[in-house]
């Protein structure tokens, strides 16, 4: 018996979901665990797996549709099954998608001058800006869906078919930033939006290349979709800096025992290939320190109070877009070799968008090290609801006075965010002191 | 060439076709010896005699339905309405007879008729005596319609709609009268076919259409526009019934914008039937919505001042052309 099949909540926190792409035909048998579609949900690109046998009948939606969980996407039966009615049901109710924006329709007058470019140019999908070989179910291909609909008029249109612009990278200084012909004429020239659309867009979008004609001309800025990622980073730090009350901890700790325990360890460590980082060292170090000051292991839920009895580390990624946070778990029962290879094994899938939501959720502590760019301190915004995120700098080369003289020494800085509602001023530091115990003497973590 | 008036080429136009065929005669109020209403007949019942230009009673839907009768017997009548206004009370003669009569009488009987008079406002007439009567008539299949800008096209319209077999609305503009043109010779015999636009200036940023009254500000603004650096391209369908399309379109191709002038009212009518042309058939083409100039969408003032706000006036037509090109 054929059933239409309504896109399936596939994260607890999803509350829309872009088909990034189908994986199966219309027409295709499907066994149980079969992998459907691929969906691009908050932060990630989901496998949807068939939960019982039968055959795909109807795509219902295209690739690139925004939707809520459990509208309609297809109807799934057994073959050769009458779904006239089905289709007529589905469509029926197709509207209800319509406030997920006008591209949920297949626009495909609008779409395909807009895509054809990015093919032909041979560079990877110019949309998100993911250079970084985006994998098949990448979010890439499938603008954002409020703005996939560009305005122009219908000679730039088809000037934009003819000459593969792609419109997305032109700003349109007509009604409601329509995009008329004389936005065009730079693009038709090959200058500013050519190359844009040939070059991947993160670089495009942030070039100035467009006055590089030696002219003041002021150039409008490039307008960019909001990706479902920047939707999500957007709301939810945008929550915990307006309802979290913030305080933050600054502390600077001699560096120098860190750095000699890395040598140690990566000497050590040769011949297996491993290399450890500072910043393993840190998730780790963090992690005991939570284990002896556990009142900053903590998180405000309005009513109750959290104090988590496992040590989850949430360690931040920057990723071409974005950024995410995989999660370390029980980093405190951890060995540095394990937390160093997990890291690279989650940030690698980061980048690629293929973590799991259950991979970035939950974490009990945050931990984002900006020093590989060379920056001394910095207050970094708490990832609710965790109590506290520590902000690590860079190991700075400074005198010190080390047994009443002046020497050579290495020091970092670190600044705690706190939760104030759940994370007082004296566990803050307190936390950090132990902290720093450590950290300037890592042979402590194996007590 | 030489200089004529709109009124004195119509006049040349029936003078002439009356001496070249004996069929042709001219019916109407005070067309004869009172010499016209607006002296478009003015010298013609001394040359013709009064057997061939007729003075009626008035009595519009009468003499509109003998001219039809003498036109179905093989005459060639010229039925002159004082204004098109009058008109409304000869409308059943001019479509339920005129236009549909070929066609009734499965092609026996030609009606080759022209009804023709002043239209659209005179200036402060009150609001029963300003219709521009375009949109009406030229609604209904069976009939021509025809609406001259120039002198020249009204004597070279106006000898095509007499020598043509078929009803022809033929509407002048009541303030365009006076307007003086070039006008080919007489021995010239110019006559101008229906359904050929004249492009009235060339241009490239913005196609204007526009017929009768507005034409003179239409070509006013475009002059205006061209030292601001807009160049407008205006074409004249000069015939509404036939419409002329293919020239505007490929206008439009060319400057990717379009504005419809008028004189009359929005609402349905030849403006919206050639806005409705242009975005079917040059859509790929169109940088910015077609967009019309027109009467505003209310009964005719007496005031003054109130009609000046309703006219299409060249005020409206700029800021509509410059809307076209988004400069405004």
């Amino acid at each position: 018996m054929a059933k239409i099949v309504g896109l399936p909540k596939l994260s607890p926190t999803m509350e829309e979901g872009t088909l990034a792409k189908w994986v199966k035909k219309e027409g295709d048998a499907l066994a149980v665990d079969d992998l459907v579609a691929e969906v691009e949900t908050d932060k990630a690109t989901m496998e949807w797996r068939a939960l019982d046998k039968g055959v795909l009948l109807k795509i219902l939606v295209p690739e690139g549709t925004t939707l809520k969980p459990d509208q309609p996407v297809a109807i799934i039966g057994n073959a050769g099954e009458d779904i006239s009615a089905l289709v007529a049901q589905a469509s029926g109710g197709a509207s209800a998608p319509s406030d997920a924006g006008p591209a949920a329709a297949p626009e495909s007058g609008s779409r395909a001058p807009v895509s054809g470019p990015a093919s032909g140019s041979g560079s990877p999908a110019p949309v998100s800006g993911s250079g970084s070989g985006p994998g098949p179910g990448s979010a890439s291909g499938s603008p954002a869906p409020e703005s996939g609909r560009v305005a122009a008029s219908p000679l730039v249109r088809k000037l934009a078919r003819e000459n593969d612009i792609d419109l997305r990278t032109v700003t349109g200084t007509g009604p409601h930033g329509r995009i008329i012909k004389r936005d065009l004429d730079g693009a038709e020239h090959g200058t500013a939006s050519k190359a844009a659309a040939a070059a991947p867009k993160s670089s495009a979008t942030f070039a100035f290349s467009g006055g590089a004609s030696g002219s003041f001309e002021r150039l409008e800025p490039v307008r960019q979709p909001v990706s479902q990622m920047r939707k999500v980073i957007a709301r939810r730090l945008t929550e915990s800096k307006q309802t979290v009350p913030h305080f933050y901890l600054t502390i600077d700790v001699d560096a120098q025992p860190l750095l000699d325990a890395r040598a140690v360890i990566n000497t050590q460590l040769e011949e297996s290939g491993v290399k450890i980082s500072v910043n393993d060292l840190i998730v780790k170090a963090c992690a005991i320190a939570l284990r002896r000051v556990p009142e900053c292991n903590a998180s405000f839920m309005g009513t109750e109070l959290l104090f988590h009895q496992v040590v989850d580390i949430s360690v931040a990624v920057a990723v071409p877009d974005g950024l995410l946070t995989p999660v370390v778990r029980d980093a405190d029962k951890k060995g540095v070799a394990a937390i160093s290879a997990e890291i690279k094994e989650l940030a690698g899938r980061a980048k690629n968008k293929k973590l799991k939501p259950e991979e970035m959720q939950n974490g009990t502590f945050s931990i984002s090290n900006l020093g590989m760019f060379g920056i001394e301190n910095f207050s970094a915004v708490i990832n609710p609801p965790e109590g506290a995120i520590l902000a690590v700098g860079t190991v700075r080369d400074e005198p010190i006075v080390k047994d009443g003289a002046i020497v050579a020494g290495k020091r970092m800085r670190m600044t705690l965010s706190c939760d104030h509602r759940v994370v007082d001023g004296a566990v803050g530091a307190k936390y950090l002191a132990a902290l720093k115990k450590i950290l300037e003497a890592p042979i402590s973590m194996i007590v | 060439m030489r200089e004529l008036t709109y009124r004195d080429a119509l006049n040349e136009a029936i003078a002439e076709e009356m001496v070249r065929d004996p069929n042709v005669f001219l019916m109407g109020e005070e067309v004869g010896y009172y010499q016209g209403a607006y002296k478009v007949t003015r010298g013609l019942i001394e040359k013709f005699g009064p057997e061939r230009v007729i003075d009626t009673p008035i009595a519009e839907s009468g003499f509109a339905g003998v001219g039809v009768g003498a036109a179905m017997t093989g005459l060639r009548p010229i039925i002159e309405f004082m204004t098109w206004n009058f008109s409304f009370v000869a409308i059943d003669q001019i479509i339920n007879s005129a236009a549909k009569m070929l066609q009734m009488s499965a092609g026996q009987f030609k009606i080759p008729i022209v009804f023709r008079g002043p239209n659209a406002t005179a200036r402060q007439v009150g609001s029963q005596h300003s219709h521009s009567v375009d949109a009406v008539y030229a609604n209904f299949p069976g009939l021509y319609v025809v609406y001259p800008s120039t002198a020249r096209d009204a004597k070279g319209l106006l000898k095509m709609a007499i020598r043509d077999d078929n009803p022809v609305v033929f509407l002048e503009g009541e303030t365009l009268y006076g307007q003086k043109g070039e006008v080919p010779d007489a021995d010239a015999d110019e006559v101008i076919e229906f359904g050929k636009a004249r492009i009235a200036r060339e241009g490239k940023d913005v196609t204007v259409v526009t017929w009768g009254r507005p034409y003179v500000g239409v070509l006013e603004v475009a002059h205006e526009l061209e030292a601001e650096g807009i160049s407008c391209e205006v074409i004249d369908p000069r015939t509404l019934r036939p419409l002329d399309h293919g020239t505007i379109i490929e206008s439009v191709k060319k400057t990717n914008r379009c504005v419809v002038v008028h004189e009359h009212w929005p609402y349905g009518g030849p403006g919206a039937e050639i806005v409705d042309r242009v975005q079917r058939e040059a859509f790929d083409h169109l940088d910015s919505p077609v967009l019309r100039a027109t009467n505003l969408d209310v009964p005719m003032p007496y005031a003054v001042g109130l009609e000046n706000e309703v006219i299409v006036s060249k005020d409206r037509i700029k800021q509509t052309i410059l809307k076209s090109l988004y400069k405004s």
